[in-house]
């Protein structure tokens, strides 16, 4: 009868997937991305939320990889491929890299929301993923809610309403 | 050895007055210009996850109103002073004597406030810094802010993120505590240091041994 819905948080610098009934949050979005692969037909979908770019940019020994565009990326897909979801069937949706301050010095970590984002398109078309919807930039946070039974995700910012792509 | 792994408790203490001088002053200043008593509570120092940090701000969502500032110059890093959007229009109607309202952003006469006020407590948190360490330090223009704290204090943790997945969090609270119990005003600090900012904070106090 009923079923249990659960919430699947994903926190920062991390990777979670998910089937459908269960739907898939991240909250506090600001410069970082929200990145949504999903598979329709199996009704599974994965999200990332990365921090940065390029994990070429890390000055740590042994890195986390669910930080990083690229490899958070290469990890997302590996997961919903085990899960079961189609490679040429998945298709991904996209959400923040806003720039929530400005300063005189443009320098490249000023910018890093929008980095983000060309890093999260370039990785998509290495990998011929559509982008279906987006809603990237600007300057506030998001909080993202993705469903994988309908496909849609949910955004809210603070005093600018809330949005479904 | 990664940065964190290098900390001992003798650095944490150092940290911990780093944070207790720096409020101090700023309590101080917030005393002058509200002129009532403010209190200020022990600095708390924590070596933290990146989820954890939004949590310590009341959850990665939670709404806030804040007043961040880039510290530049030998010790480099951000600092964020943190306020309830209630707790921001408490101020700004004690210091212009005006209610207003925060939210539809046409208030200049509020966002000036609020910004002044950031400018004020940050200023004298980073001067008693600079003056404790003999560090030249300067804060750059300070941005306001209401949105989510997660979004907020994210881009603090950026420079960090690069070397670490833990953040070192220095917090403080200061609490006006006049007579008027209904109406307490309440703020936080939040400082994250650039992780190249620990070798000169420590070496400028004496703390050596971090190499």
């Amino acid at each position: 009868m009923s079923e249990v819905l659960r919430l699947i948080k994903v926190g920062i610098a991390d990777v979670k997937i998910g089937s459908a009934p269960d739907k898939i949050r991240t909250s506090g979005l600001g410069s970082c991305v929200g990145v949504i692969l999903y598979d329709e037909v199996k009704r599974v979908a994965g999200m990332a939320h990365v921090m940065l770019p390029d994990s070429t940019m890390a000055k740590q020994g042994r890195i986390n990889r669910f930080k990083y565009a690229d490899t958070a990326m290469d990890d997302l897909l590996g997961m919903l491929i085990e899960a079961g979801a189609s490679k040429f069937r998945l298709k991904s949706k996209l959400a923040g890299g806003a720039q929530m301050f400005h300063f005189k010095s443009e320098s490249d970590l000023m910018r890093i929301g929008p980095r983000n984002v060309e890093a999260v398109k370039k990785k998509l078309l290495h990998y011929r993923i559509p982008i279906i919807s987006e809603d990237v930039g600007g300057k506030s946070g998001r909080t993202i809610v993705f469903d994988p039974e309908t496909s849609r995700l949910h955004i809210r910012k603070v005093n600018h309403g809330e949005v479904t792509i | 050895m990664s940065f964190e792994e290098r900390l001992t408790a003798i650095h944490l203490d150092v940290l911990k007055e780093i944070g207790n001088i720096g409020a101090a002053h700023a309590a101080t200043s917030l005393s002058k210009l509200l002129d009532r008593k403010v209190d200020m509570h022990v600095p708390a120092v924590r070596l933290v996850e990146f989820d954890e940090v939004m949590e310590l701000a009341g959850g990665a969502e939670n709404e806030v109103v804040s007043v961040f500032l880039r510290i530049e110059g030998e010790a480099p890093g951000s600092i964020f002073f943190i306020l309830s959007p209630e707790q921001a229009e408490l101020f700004i109607s004690q210091m212009t004597g005006i209610p207003s309202s925060i939210y539809d952003g046409s208030d200049e006469l509020a966002i000036s406030a609020l910004q002044e006020l950031g400018n004020i407590l940050s200023g004298s948190y980073l001067t008693a810094l600079s003056d404790f360490t003999n560090l030249d330090i300067y804060p750059s223009v300070p941005s306001l802010s209401l949105d989510m704290v997660g979004a907020i204090l994210s881009f603090g943790l950026i420079e960090l993120s690069q070397v670490s997945d833990q953040a070192i969090v220095i917090e403080t609270s200061l609490t006006d505590c006049s007579d008027d119990k209904s109406a307490p005003i309440e703020g936080h600090f939040f400082l994250f240091p650039d992780p190249q900012s620990y070798l000169p904070l420590f070496k400028s106090l004496g703390v050596s041994s971090y190499e």
